[in-house]
């Protein structure tokens, strides 16, 4: 099990996935929105989306967990 | 001593450690000494203290450390290159020795010095010899530090570099590890686990890609031995011997690609892949990132533009927006001040959204490492160009080389904006009582109308009639526009203030 993280603090754009969507590795996973800018954040490996823990228009702060990912 | 006996003891001092050692370096596909040698300098190369520690019962050929004068596609470099197959590259006393000699060799030739590390660290069975004395290890560091600035000092990191020995990669320039077998680290994950109880593996402590994407202490990751070797002679292709000259100029090269369509979005908040615009700017296979994978919202490296080396400070806004943060302040504040004390003038490409806010940088002291890179941009001399590639915002600006801060000229894109902040943000700010009042379409409207107008205000051609940039250029004219340039601007005056030297923020 893995979670993608958030790379900075900001707020939660687009949620880009749902659970059991397969992921893979470098997809764009959620949009940030931060600084003023679209953040994509995209997962380093590959999965099946879990859990999506965030929602959109949520602060999250830098390593905080977006997106869970198993086997 | 019989000249048999003499072609004896050479032959034993050439084939370093015993053969079972020599075997364990293709399991770990490591080169030997010789031979990481032969691969770096051209051929003819002398050698000093071959015969170091000869006479001893161990088996301690060249005392683990080989010391060599050659060239570098003929330009005269020194090189002090580990042996790790004599005791593990460790350090006894004449190793010591050996290696301030070499380094005192670069101080008289005014020379490059590569340092080819491969070492276990010091040898505690010698350490009275080799450790706390006027000629012992710390006089390394001491002659690093002179030699810093001088000459280029780069080390290319094939094994180890334990506690002390760490510290040589870390006065370096630049460091090259090869990936699974470089390593830093001040206490072993044996030590580490006796004195502090943790557990961890070398990798993860100090393994060479964390230290080339998190730490900060590698400069690049090599796949193997030949590539980090490879690496390291390109990197000194953009490079003067030493600081009183220029960098050597190549055969000037059309860029790989000329087609500026569609790079840079027209929405100011989507993210782009600023690479795109230093290849489309700089002669084609010239660009030689540093640090491509640590803080990679910013890149820098080095390029060459019609022959000419110059240095490149770009904001990449395809990784967190291009913000600015603790780590890219400190990546572009040690590039600028690596190209400046070597005469390579500098380009900045600005897309940047400003330093990052928020608790969390404000606790690692943003505001400190932004001083640090804004004091860089401020002292260095070289020639500076600026160019406003989208936007810049806040200190970003600043830290981007603009105005202020010495450019000999800031130029813009004609879709370029500067600003204190981007037209949202301003909006909400200046207005956000009003805004509070208003409701509904009557709200949008308002948001809408006001930003239009900022945007107006912020206009490019605005700014050059103000006289803020220099000039308004075409992207097709852009290379040629900063060739001409650079070579205007190439013999400025290089003095900036009169004192000892600055107390410059950390």
């Amino acid at each position: 099990m893995t979670s993608v993280v958030a790379t900075l603090a900001g707020t939660v754009f687009k949620v880009l996935v749902k659970p059991g969507d397969v992921i893979s590795p470098g997809q764009e996973v959620v949009r940030l929105e931060s600084m003023k800018m679209e953040i994509p954040i995209e997962a380093e490996s590959g999965g099946v989306v879990t859990e999506v823990v965030v929602h959109e228009g949520d602060f999250v702060n830098e390593s905080d967990p977006l997106i869970i990912l198993g086997e | 001593m019989t000249a048999d006996e003499l072609a004896q003891a050479r032959k034993k001092a050439m084939a370093g450690g015993s053969e079972k050692y020599h075997e364990r370096l293709s399991v770990s596909h490591k080169l030997s000494v010789r031979k990481r040698l032969d691969l770096l300098l051209d051929s003819g190369y002398v050698e000093d203290g071959l015969f170091a520690n000869a006479l001893a019962d161990d088996d301690l050929a060249a005392d683990g450390v080989v010391t060599a004068t050659g060239t570098i596609d003929g330009r005269t470099v020194v090189v002090m290159a580990n042996d790790p197959t004599v005791k593990a590259g460790s350090w006894g006393a004449r190793t010591v020795e050996k290696i301030l000699r070499i380094q005192e060799k670069a101080l008289d030739m005014n020379c490059p010095i590569f340092y080819l590390v491969d070492s276990a660290g010091a040898r505690i069975t010698d350490q009275v010899e080799m450790f706390p004395g006027r000629r012992g290890a710390g006089h390394i560091f001491y002659n690093q530090v002179k030699l810093s600035g001088r000459v280029p000092q780069i080390c290319l990191l094939f094994g180890p570099s334990a506690a002390g020995g760490a510290y040589i990669p870390a006065f370096t320039d630049v460091v090259i590890m090869v990936d699974k077998n470089a390593s830093m680290y001040l206490g072993s994950p044996r030590m580490a686990e006796m004195v502090i109880g943790e557990k961890v593996s070398l990798e993860e402590m100090g393994g060479a890609r964390m230290h080339c994407t998190v730490s900060g202490n590698g400069d690049l990751l090599a796949a193997n031995e030949e590539e980090a070797i490879r690496w390291g002679k390109q990197y000194l292709s953009y490079f003067p011997n030493h600081y009183t000259q220029k960098p050597p100029a190549s055969l000037p090269k059309d860029p790989a690609f000329v087609q500026w369509e569609n790079i840079i979005p027209a929405n100011q908040n989507m993210p782009f892949d600023m690479q795109r615009v230093i290849l489309g700017l700089v002669d084609e296979g010239s660009w030689f990132p540093i640090k491509p994978l640590f803080a990679p919202e910013i890149l820098v490296g080095f390029a060459r533009l019609d022959g000419e080396a110059v240095a490149i400070v770009a904001n990449q806004s395809k990784v967190k927006g291009g913000v600015l943060f603790v780590d890219s302040a400190d990546k572009a504040a040690r590039f600028i001040n690596l190209a400046d004390a070597f005469n390579i003038p500098l380009l900045f490409l600005a897309d940047v959204p400003g330093f990052m806010i928020g608790t969390k940088v404000e606790r690692q002291g943003i505001i400190r490492h932004g001083a640090k890179l804004i004091a860089a941009v401020s002292e260095a001399t070289v020639p500076k160009i600026s160019v406003i590639i989208r936007k810049a915002y806040g200190a970003g600006l600043y830290a981007m080389a603009g105005p202020a801060f010495g450019a000999d000229a800031v130029l813009a894109l004609p879709t370029a904006q500067i600003a204190v902040m981007g037209p949202e943000a301003a909006v909400n700010a200046v207005y956000y009582n009003k805004i509070q009042e208003l409701e509904g379409e009557e709200r949008q409207a308002f948001i809408q109308e006001r930003q239009t107008s900022y945007r107006q205000d912020i206009d490019i051609v605005r700014l050059a009639s103000e006289l803020i940039v220099d000039d308004v250029v075409e992207p097709y004219r852009l290379r040629d526009e900063l060739t001409r340039r650079f070579h205007l601007y190439a013999h400025k005056s290089r003095e900036f203030s009169v004192r000892r030297h600055p107390v410059n923020p950390v």
